[in-house]
């Protein structure tokens, strides 16, 4: 069931690859997404909580017995909300692309192979295979910037590659580093979560971690390794953008919460401060170079600089085992329970505001704040949706953003009251996002906003798909809630160890 | 007669060889491709019976001088697929050329001559095998048209000729110290005088590197790639050092098991890799770089080898990176067969827009040279880290952790070029360099140049992805 919710999109670009009109590829391009969804849906019905340390879903074939590779996949509370935000955001991609004809088939094709590679890293149980599906995502990535941007594209494209995929091999490198301490040798996640090899080596394993860490910040990104992103944001297509911000970024941080905390527990606790400051001058330095931006698209890609910040910032808080009340383990299983609501909340709302994004560049061709204004009375449709994923992201309450946020400061501020600097950053990013549609929409109407169109059908279904979500689990987060805090738990005590 | 049929593949050759010459000798120019065909159903015949004979037991032949087992078999199968592939770049780029036959015949010879050193046991027989393997290299490069070919042969050759006298040098001392030539008898050499052990062991070890194309006898790698045809040069860096690489492995297990045979061998290793992955940093000639990464590579090889006394299981992780190595090599190779005008890394600026299929062929062949997932070098070398680790020599490991992501710079350097904007000047494209004279190749045949480096690129990655199986097989 996981294996046909992973590889069936893939198996649709290798057809799609056959000469098929236009018009047959984007419909099997929104069929096989919305199918994908359907089937997640069906498996959150059926999910059960699985024990600590396990799996639910699993399904294990084996590869390379001598060195305890093996096609292992499974999900948990943190995957599945992850794989259901990541075929949201196909789908929604999907519909998006509907109107567009630069190689349809192609890009259909790139981008259902996208799709498994998103879903195969949250759903990989066993290190290679996270290891194989999180290059393959850089690869396809860069074929989308490359092929269908705009701008500086091919540079901008080459840039993010080398630089994460750079970032990879120093995953690689500690992925290694856990496969050579483990005894018997495996790279099985369920293995070295429940047994971690590194555990009391003291500063090899702090070393390794590094390593991993390193891999990780290169993709999520945080300060000083996000330079990458800017431009690979301002050059993609829309959908590559939104795909990038909504799941490309989470594979960091899922890496975060699903390697370097249950593999790594003391480690992580001598790494726990310094990921917190990271975390903490990615929240602020994001939102400061968002708030002096003119182009939407940067703007917005430092927002995710500032979201990912807290992220990291929550995974850090959660490692100071100690500090903080007898209270603490709930505060920490709440500190993971907010990054990863961040993730899905920040998947959903930076996504729709990229799509948004590529709406403004289908009328225009620009994305210079400056140059419009009053776009709310001309396209009111387009400006609901702008607003309320603005709000979403800085946010506001009754949307999924202030859902995560208050959980990553409760969680995060009982056991490192310090952080609580990093409150500024929600600060700078409101002001960031009401600047934003203080100059897009209201005021005169500016030189690029005269005849704006409103947005088609397919872009507010589009856009839609993505806001319902985070406005439902804003205000009703049970649901979701219910699937991440179990598991949150086990992680918070597997990093007590 | 038992003799002959344990040796089959390598008979076939044989007669392939001599069937081919004598064909080859009264075809008109135009109508050579019968030779290749021949040829190729020869190569195909041998690789059926070395497929058959795999996963049988281990067997020796005429006296035990040479021996069949399971990394023979993986030596034969990488060895003439290898034939298989460099003769469909002849009928690529020599086709209807005066010396296709002659290229053929040489090809033929030297894949035989190379059988025979990787499965020798027995110093006379290894001795012969070199000599067998090295005259048709020569032969290969001094064919080739250009103005650089016979700078190329001659270095080849004088090396080749040193290299030579030194291993019957070796294999002398050796013989007199032990009182036979068979390997078996070589645990004798711990009774023996230090200095003559290995004064002996050195120079047959020099000897085996010159065919592996490693430092020290590396010279003559990139001048030769960069002169001989492109068929010669993908010849010359992939089977050879296959051979040479199982050569050492064997002369390493049969020497008795003292620390400095090993340490001898990590020591070589560590010099190939450092020397060939920095100096081919430096390149801008890509077939010079594609040498000097072949001089790097061997390292790895020999890193394996290293081990392979002390771990049992290294025999089969060498078997695995040979198979693997021989598949990504040859991609590179048939996709410069593609684009033979294109000498310098500035000069493929552009092609991954004028020929997609070609540059993700050549992508997933150099990415599979540094061993990404899923690809047969990317298991070899995680198995390889384990079992060098094993044998005690991390050092040796963190070498060829380093030398691997030095590799990655120059390769990605040349994909990165691929995939950028071709040069505003226009007049860049198909200007051919200096006294390239490499025959022009038509459309058809640059679109079969292009399948053969498509094909070769999934062995790469399908070698990864039955690794189980491949593993299993060398035992």
């Amino acid at each position: 069931m996981l294996s046909v919710l992973v590889l069936f999109p893939a198996l649709c670009a290798a057809l799609l690859l056959l000469p098929v009109p236009d018009r047959i590829a984007r419909i099997a391009f929104v069929a096989v997404t919305a199918a994908e969804l359907a089937l997640v849906a069906g498996m959150w019905a059926a999910y059960d909580s699985p024990a600590s340390g396990a799996l639910a879903f699993e399904q294990q074939l084996s590869w390379l017995p001598q060195v305890g590779a093996s096609y292992h996949v499974g999900l948990d509370g943190l995957s599945l909300p992850l794989v259901a935000m990541t075929t949201l955001v196909f789908l929604a991609c999907a519909v998006f692309v509907l109107a567009e004809d630069d190689r349809p088939r192609l890009q259909a094709a790139l981008f259902l192979a996208l799709e498994t590679t998103c879903l195969g890293v949250f759903a990989a149980a066993d290190l290679v295979l996270f290891f194989l599906f999180f290059d393959l995502s850089i690869v396809g990535m860069y074929l989308s910037i490359h092929g269908w941007g705009h701008g500086d594209r091919r540079r901008s494209a080459l840039l993010f590659f080398l630089y994460t995929f750079l970032g990879s091999l120093a995953l690689l490198l500690g992925f290694i580093g856990l496969y050579v301490a483990s005894d018997p040798h495996t790279f099985d996640m369920v293995a070295l979560a429940a047994d971690p090899p590194l555990q009391g080596s003291g500063t090899t394993g702090v070393l390794v971690l590094g390593a991993v860490l390193l891999g990780l910040a290169v993709k999520t990104p945080v300060v000083p390794f996000h330079t990458w992103l800017p431009p690979a944001h301002t050059d993609a297509p829309a959908i590559g953008s939104a795909v990038l911000a909504a799941v490309l970024l989470k594979l960091g941080t899922y890496g975060l919460v699903r390697i370097a905390m249950p593999m790594f527990p003391d480690a992580l606790r001598s790494w726990a401060v310094a990921l917190v400051v990271i975390g903490v001058v990615s929240a602020l330095w994001g939102a400061l170079a968002a708030l002096a931006q003119t182009d939407l698209k940067r703007m917005v890609a430092y927002s995710s600089v500032n979201h990912m910040g807290y992220v990291v910032l929550a995974v850090g808080a959660a490692g100071l085992v100690g500090a903080g009340s007898e209270n603490g383990a709930a505060a920490r299983a709440t500190a993971i329970s907010g990054a990863v609501t961040q993730m899905v909340s920040h998947g959903l709302l930076t996504g729709a505001l990229f799509l948004l994004a590529g709406v403004v560049w289908r009328r225009t061709r620009d994305y210079d704040l400056d140059a419009y204004g009053g776009l709310a009375g001309l396209a009111p449709r387009f400006s609901a949706l702008l607003v309320v994923a603005a709000l979403g992201s800085l946010g506001l309450p009754g949307l999924s953003g202030f859902v995560a946020e208050l959980q990553i400061f409760a969680g995060g501020l009982a056991t490192a009251p310090w952080a609580a600097v990093a409150l500024l950053g929600i600060l700078l990013m409101t002001a960031t996002m009401l600047r934003a549609v203080q100059r897009l929409l209201t005021g005169d109407v500016g030189r690029l906003s005269v005849g704006f169109a409103d947005v088609t059908p397919r872009e507010w279904v589009s856009v839609g798909l993505l806001l319902a979500p985070a406005v439902w689990w804003g205000l009703a987060p049970r649901p979701l809630l219910d699937v991440l805090e179990p598991a949150a738990s086990v992680v918070a005590d597997l990093v007590a160890r | 007669m038992s003799d002959l049929r344990t040796l089959l593949p390598e008979v076939l050759l044989l007669g392939g060889a001599v069937g081919c010459l004598l064909l080859g000798s009264w075809t008109p120019r135009h109508r050579q491709e019968r030779v290749v065909l021949l040829a190729g159903l020869v190569v195909i015949a041998a690789g059926a019976v070395s497929a058959h004979a795999l996963g049988g037991a281990a067997t020796t032949a005429y006296s035990g001088t040479v021996t069949v087992d399971g990394l023979t078999g993986i030596l034969r199968l990488s060895v003439l697929g290898s034939l298989l592939v460099v003769l469909m770049l002849v009928r690529h780029e020599l086709a209807d050329s005066p010396r296709e036959s002659e290229v053929v015949v040489l090809l033929l010879l030297g894949g035989l001559g190379v059988l025979v050193l990787g499965a020798s046991t027995d110093l006379a027989v290894l001795t012969v095998a070199f000599l067998l393997a090295s005259i048709p290299l020569y032969g290969l490069i001094g064919l080739s048209p250009g103005a650089a070919a016979p700078e190329a042969v001659m270095k080849t050759y004088l090396l080749g000729a040193l290299a030579g006298i030194w291993l019957m040098l070796g294999a002398a001392v050796l013989t007199g110290l032990t009182g036979t030539t068979a390997y078996s008898d070589l645990d004798g050499v711990r009774e023996a005088p230090l200095a003559a052990a290995v004064g002996g062991v050195v120079l047959v070890v020099l000897g085996l590197l010159f065919k592996a194309g490693s430092v020290p006898m590396h010279f003559w790698v990139p001048d030769a790639v960069e002169g001989a045809s492109t068929t010669a040069a993908a010849f010359l860096t992939t089977v050879p050092k296959l051979g040479a690489v199982v050569a050492a492995a064997r002369l390493l297990e049969a020497l008795p098991a003292q620390e400095r045979w090993a340490l001898l061998v990590a020591g070589l290793a560590a010099a190939g890799m450092v020397v060939g992955n920095l100096v081919a940093l430096t390149q801008g000639d890509v077939r010079r770089l594609l040498g000097w990464s072949a001089v790097g590579q061997v390292g790895f090889l020999l890193a394996v080898v290293a081990a392979v006394p002390s771990v049992g299981e290294a025999a089969a992780v060498l078997g695995m990176f040979v198979a693997g190595y021989a598949a990504a090599n040859l991609t590179c190779f048939a996709a410069l067969a593609a684009e033979p005008d294109r000498r310098t890394i500035a000069d493929w600026r552009g092609t991954g827009h004028a020929r997609p299929g070609l540059v993700g062929a050549l992508g997933v062949g150099l990415l599979a040279l540094v061993g990404t997932p899923p690809t047969g070098v990317f298991v070899a070398k995680l198995l390889t880290f384990e079992v060098i680790i094993e044998a005690g020599l991390t050092w040796l490991a963190v070498l060829v952790a380093l030398s691997t992501l030095i590799g990655l710079a120059y390769y990605l350097r040349w994909l990165a070029a691929c995939l950028t904007a071709p040069d505003e000047s226009g007049t860049q494209d198909h200007e051919p360099a200096e006294g390239a004279g490499i025959p022009d190749v038509g459309g058809s045949g640059r679109r079969m140049a292009v399948g053969v480096a498509g094909g070769c690129a999934a062995v790469a990655v399908l070698l990864g992805l039955a690794a189980r199986t491949v593993l299993g097989t060398i035992g």
